[in-house]
C-alpha cells in the first residue's frame, strides 16, 4: 500500500468524504491514526473496500475474556499480509451508564485506556446501546477489561445472552416518565449479570424500557421483552395553558382533536374536553401541548414481547403480554415473567430462534398455557377471523 | 506500556446511571414538569422546583475517536460542568444549567465540526451499522452513506421546517444491527446472489445440520462429497437472508458486483396518533457507488421532499402515505412500482389490496 505523509496510506476515495458539513468518518478515523498504528491499516483496508466494493473483514472468532462468553466481537482481516496492524481487531463492547450520562473525567477515563490498548476508535454508541471499542488484538483484551473493571466499567452481551438491556432518557430529563426507566434498566442488568456475560440460550435476548408510547428507544421494534410507560387515569390537563397554547396560533381543532386516534378530544374554542375512557395514550395531544397536558398520576407500563428484525423467520413488533402494570410492581413483575419466559424459550426454542419467533411457531394461545397467564382482549388487535380452532376437549373429571 | 492491575474484578456491571449526572439532574430527577423548545438543536425542560436544564444537541458521527471524545469533555468542562449525555440517535447532548453558555457552545460545537440541531421536526442524525470498517457481512458501508446523505440533508437537520419527526436509519445487510425495519426513511444494504458454497471448508469449519436449519426457505440440502457430510443450494428458493452465512463462514455471500441497496419507508415506532408500523418497500436496488452513492443519495433527498412538500403538519411519512396511499406514493416520488414491491413470502396475502377503494 502506497504511503502518504505520516505514514498514513493514500485514501483518494476516502478523502471524498472528508468535504462536507456533516461530520466526518474519516477525519475520525485520521485523527485516532495520531496514536494508533492499527487505525493507519483500518485506513487503508477501508480504502480497498472502497475501491473494491467488497468488505474485507473474515468471519468473527471466538475470543474472550476469562470466565466470560461474551461482550468481545471477534473480527479478523481477510487481507492481513496488507494490512497487518488490522490482523485481529476485536470490537469490545462496555456497559453504558443507563441514559448515556457521562461526565468529562469517565469520557477521558475510557479515553485513555483505549489509547493504551486499543485502536482510540469508537462508537458513541452501538444500536443496542453499548459503548463500542473498535479495534484491538487478542493479548490486549484481558488487559484492557482489567482496566475497565478497575474504573468501574463492564462488558455488555453478544451472541446468545442477554443483551445490554437500554433505556430512554426517562425521570432524569423528562417529564412524561411513567416509570423510573433508568432505574428499571440498571437493576434489570445487575440482576441478569450472569445471563449477560455467560451466552446460555437459543438467542438474543433485549430488554429496552421507554417512558412512555413515544417509545424513544424503539423498544416495541427492537427488543424481545419491552416496557413501554404508560398511565392509567385522566390526562392531566391544565385549561389556562390550553388557553395559552390556542392564543399563541395552535390550531386545537385541526392540529390536536382531529389527530386524535380515538377521537377523544373535542374543543369548542374555549374549553378542551377529554373523554378519558376512550382515549389509546398515544401521547399526540401531550407531545402538541407540553405545558398544558401531561399523562396521568396512575403510572406504570405496557410489557409487550417479542420484536426482532427479519433474521431468521421475519421482522416482528413486540404485542402486548400484560395491558398496565403499576410502576412500584413492575421489577417483581418482570422479574417472575421471564424466569418463567425463559423456561419456557429453553425448553422449546431452536437454535437462533428468538422468543417473537417461538410464539410465532406455538402460537400464542399455547405460549400463554405455558407461561400461566390468561388471555386478554388487549392482547390481539381483533379475535381471529378463522374458524380452524384447535378445542382443547374435556377430560373425564371436569377440569379441561 | 502494561499496566494491568493484579486484582481481578468481574460481574460489576454498568456505572450506576447518576453517578456522572449533573447535580440538577439529580436534584429534579422524577419532578421535570414540561419542556420547552427555544431554537433549533436546543431543549429547555423545566422542573416543579422551577428549575431549568437547557439541552444542546449537536450530531456525531458516531464513529469517533479518542481525541474527538477529549474534546467534548474539553467543551463540556468549559460551558456545561464537564456534564453531557449522548441519545439514542448518536448526538451528543450537552447539559446547561446556565443559558448563557448556549450560544458560545453552539459556536465552539459548529467551529469543531459537529452541527447542532437534530430537535423536534428536524431529521435527526441516522442510525446506522458499522458497514466494511468493521464487518463481516456487509453489503455495502454505512459511515460513508450516512455521510454522504446527511451532508445533502444537512439544513433539514439545523432546522426544524419537516411536517413531523423524520428519522433514517441505515443497516449494512438483513441482520439489520441498526433494525432500521420502523423508519421512516430506511437504507437497507442487500445481497443479490445465491451464496458461493466453499465445500472444501464445509465439513471443516461448519456444523452441517445447523446449517441446514438456519435456512428459512429450505434451500439449502444436504449431500456428500468424498463421504463427508456437505450441503446445496437450490438458487430459486434463496431470497439472499444471509443467515446461512452467519452460521458458516464456507456461505459466501459477499459480491462486489450485485450487492447494493434498497430503500423502505413509512414506518415509525412512536405511538403517537398512528400505531408502530413497519418500513415498506420503496426501492428494491440502488448500486453500490462509493464513495459518495449518488444514486442513494438522489432516492432520499427526492423522498425527503416529496414529503416536506405534500404531508400535513404532524404527518409521519407512513401516515402521509396511509393518507394519501401507496399509488399516490409512486406517482409523487416517480419511483416505479415492480413486482419486487409485492410481497410473496410469509402471510404476504395480507398486503394484497382487497377492496375496490381505488382513486382514480
Amino acid at each position: 500500500m502506497a504511503n502518504g505523509s505520516n505514514g498514513k496510506p493514500k485514501t483518494e476515495l476516502l478523502d471524498e468524504l472528508e468535504k462536507g458539513p456533516w461530520p466526518s468518518f474519516v477525519k475520525e478515523i485520521k485523527q485516532a491514526c495520531e496514536t494508533s498504528d492499527s487505525s493507519k491499516d483500518l485506513l487503508g483496508q477501508l480504502e480497498l473496500s472502497y475501491k473494491q466494493k467488497i468488505g474485507h473483514w473474515k468471519h468473527g472468532g471466538i475470543v474472550g475474556v476469562l470466565g466470560y462468553g461474551g461482550g468481545i466481537i471477534g473480527r479478523y482481516s481477510d487481507v492481513p499480509e496488507q494490512f497487518p496492524k488490522v490482523a485481529h481487531f476485536h470490537t469490545m463492547r462496555i456497559n453504558h451508564p443507563a441514559g448515556w450520562f457521562y461526565n468529562s473525567e469517565a469520557l477521558r477515563t475510557i479515553c485513555d485506556i483505549w489509547e493504551r490498548h486499543g485502536s482510540g476508535l469508537t462508537n458513541m454508541h452501538g444500536s443496542t446501546g453499548d459503548i463500542i471499542l473498535l479495534g484491538t488484538t487478542t493479548p490486549e483484551l484481558e488487559p484492557t477489561f482489567q482496566e475497565l473493571t478497575h474504573a468501574g466499567f463492564d462488558l455488555g452481551g453478544s451472541g446468545s445472552a442477554v443483551r445490554t438491556p437500554n433505556a430512554c432518557v426517562g425521570m432524569a430529563r423528562c417529564e412524561w416518565a411513567c416509570f423510573d426507566t433508568l432505574k428499571m434498566c440498571y437493576d434489570t442488568t445487575q440482576n441478569y449479570q450472569d445471563e449477560l456475560h455467560r451466552p446460555a440460550f437459543p438467542y438474543k435476548f433485549k430488554f429496552k424500557f421507554s417512558g412512555c408510547p413515544n417509545d424513544c428507544v424503539a423498544s416495541i421494534a427492537r427488543a424481545d421483552m419491552s416496557v413501554i410507560g404508560t398511565w392509567k387515569d385522566d390526562i392531566q390537563q391544565d385549561d389556562a395553558e390550553v388557553s395559552k397554547y390556542a392564543a399563541a396560533g395552535v390550531d386545537i381543532q385541526k392540529d390536536v382533536c382531529d389527530l386524535c386516534p380515538s377521537k377523544c378530544m373535542a374543543w369548542d374554542g374555549k374549553k378542551l374536553k377529554i373523554e378519558n375512557s376512550d382515549c389509546v395514550h398515544c401521547m399526540h395531544c401531550i407531545n402538541v401541548m407540553p405545558k398544558a397536558l401531561r399523562p396521568g398520576k396512575e403510572r406504570g407500563a405496557v410489557i409487550l414481547l417479542g420484536s426482532k428484525a427479519p433474521i431468521v423467520q421475519g421482522a416482528l413488533l413486540s404485542s402486548v403480554l400484560i395491558p398496565f402494570v403499576p410502576a412500584d410492581e413492575l421489577f417483581d413483575t418482570l422479574k417472575e415473567l421471564v424466569t418463567r419466559i425463559w423456561d419456557f424459550w429453553d425448553e422449546n426454542g431452536t437454535n437462533r430462534e428468538r422468543v417473537g419467533e417461538l410464539i410465532q411457531r406455538v402460537g400464542l394461545p399455547a405460549f400463554l398455557d405455558a407461561i400461566g397467564l390468561d388471555p386478554v382482549p388487549e392482547m390481539v388487535s381483533a379475535p381471529r377471523d378463522n374458524p380452524y380452532i384447535f378445542y382443547q376437549t374435556k377430560k373425564e373429571g371436569g377440569d379441561e | 506500556m502494561s499496566t494491568t492491575p493484579t486484582k481481578r474484578i468481574t460481574d460489576i456491571g454498568p456505572p450506576h446511571y447518576q453517578k456522572f449526572m449533573h447535580p440538577l439532574v439529580k436534584k429534579n430527577y422524577g419532578k421535570w414538569k414540561y419542556h420547552e423548545s427555544p431554537q433549533p438543536g436546543v431543549l429547555c425542560h423545566v422542573s416543579e422546583t422551577g428549575d431549568r436544564i437547557y439541552s444542546v444537541r449537536a450530531a456525531t458521527p458516531r464513529l469517533m475517536s479518542i481525541q474527538s471524545i477529549r474534546k467534548f469533555a474539553e467543551l463540556a468542562d468549559k460551558h456545561s460542568g464537564g456534564y453531557l449525555r449522548f441519545t439514542s440517535r448518536n448526538n451528543v447532548e450537552f447539559l446547561l444549567d446556565n443559558p448563557d453558555h448556549i450560544e458560545p457552545l453552539k459556536k465552539d460545537l459548529f467551529a469543531a465540526g459537529f452541527p447542532v440541531g437534530g430537535t423536534n421536526n428536524a431529521i435527526s442524525n441516522i442510525v446506522h451499522t458499522q458497514g466494511w470498517v468493521h464487518c463481516h457481512s456487509a453489503a455495502t458501508d454505512a459511515s460513508g452513506i450516512v455521510k454522504s446523505v446527511m451532508d445533502a440533508l444537512y439544513d433539514r437537520f439545523t432546522h426544524q421546517n419537516m411536517p413531523a419527526k423524520l428519522r433514517i436509519a441505515l443497516a449494512c445487510c438483513l441482520n439489520m444491527c441498526g433494525a432500521v425495519h420502523c423508519s421512516d426513511i430506511a437504507i437497507l444494504g442487500v445481497h443479490r446472489v445465491v451464496p458461493k458454497v466453499n465445500q472444501t471448508q464445509v465439513p471443516r469449519v461448519c456444523e452441517v445440520p445447523t446449517l441446514i436449519a438456519s435456512c428459512p426457505t429450505g434451500a439449502i440440502r444436504p449431500t456428500t462429497i468424498d463421504g463427508k457430510p456437505n450441503v446445496e443450494v437450490i438458487d430459486q428458493q434463496c431470497m439472499f437472508c444471509g443467515n446461512c452465512f452467519t452460521v458458516c463462514p464456507a456461505m459466501v455471500m459477499n459480491d462486489p458486483e450485485n450487492d447494493g441497496l434498497s430503500i423502505w419507508v413509512g414506518g415509525k415506532v412512536s405511538n403517537a396518533r398512528s400505531e408502530p408500523k413497519f418500513s415498506k418497500l420503496a426501492i428494491p436496488y440502488l448500486p453500490n457507488n462509493p464513495p459518495r452513492w449518488p444514486e442513494v443519495v438522489a432516492a432520499v433527498v427526492n423522498i425527503v421532499d416529496v414529503y416536506a412538500k405534500n404531508a400535513r403538519k404532524y404527518e409521519r411519512m407512513g401516515e402521509w402515505i396511509d393518507r394519501v396511499g401507496w399509488p399516490r406514493f409512486f406517482k409523487l416520488t416517480g419511483i416505479e412500482f415492480s413486482r419486487y414491491h409485492i410481497d410473496d413470502f410469509k402471510h404476504a396475502g395480507l398486503t394484497y389490496a382487497r377492496s375496490t377503494h381505488v382513486k382514480y
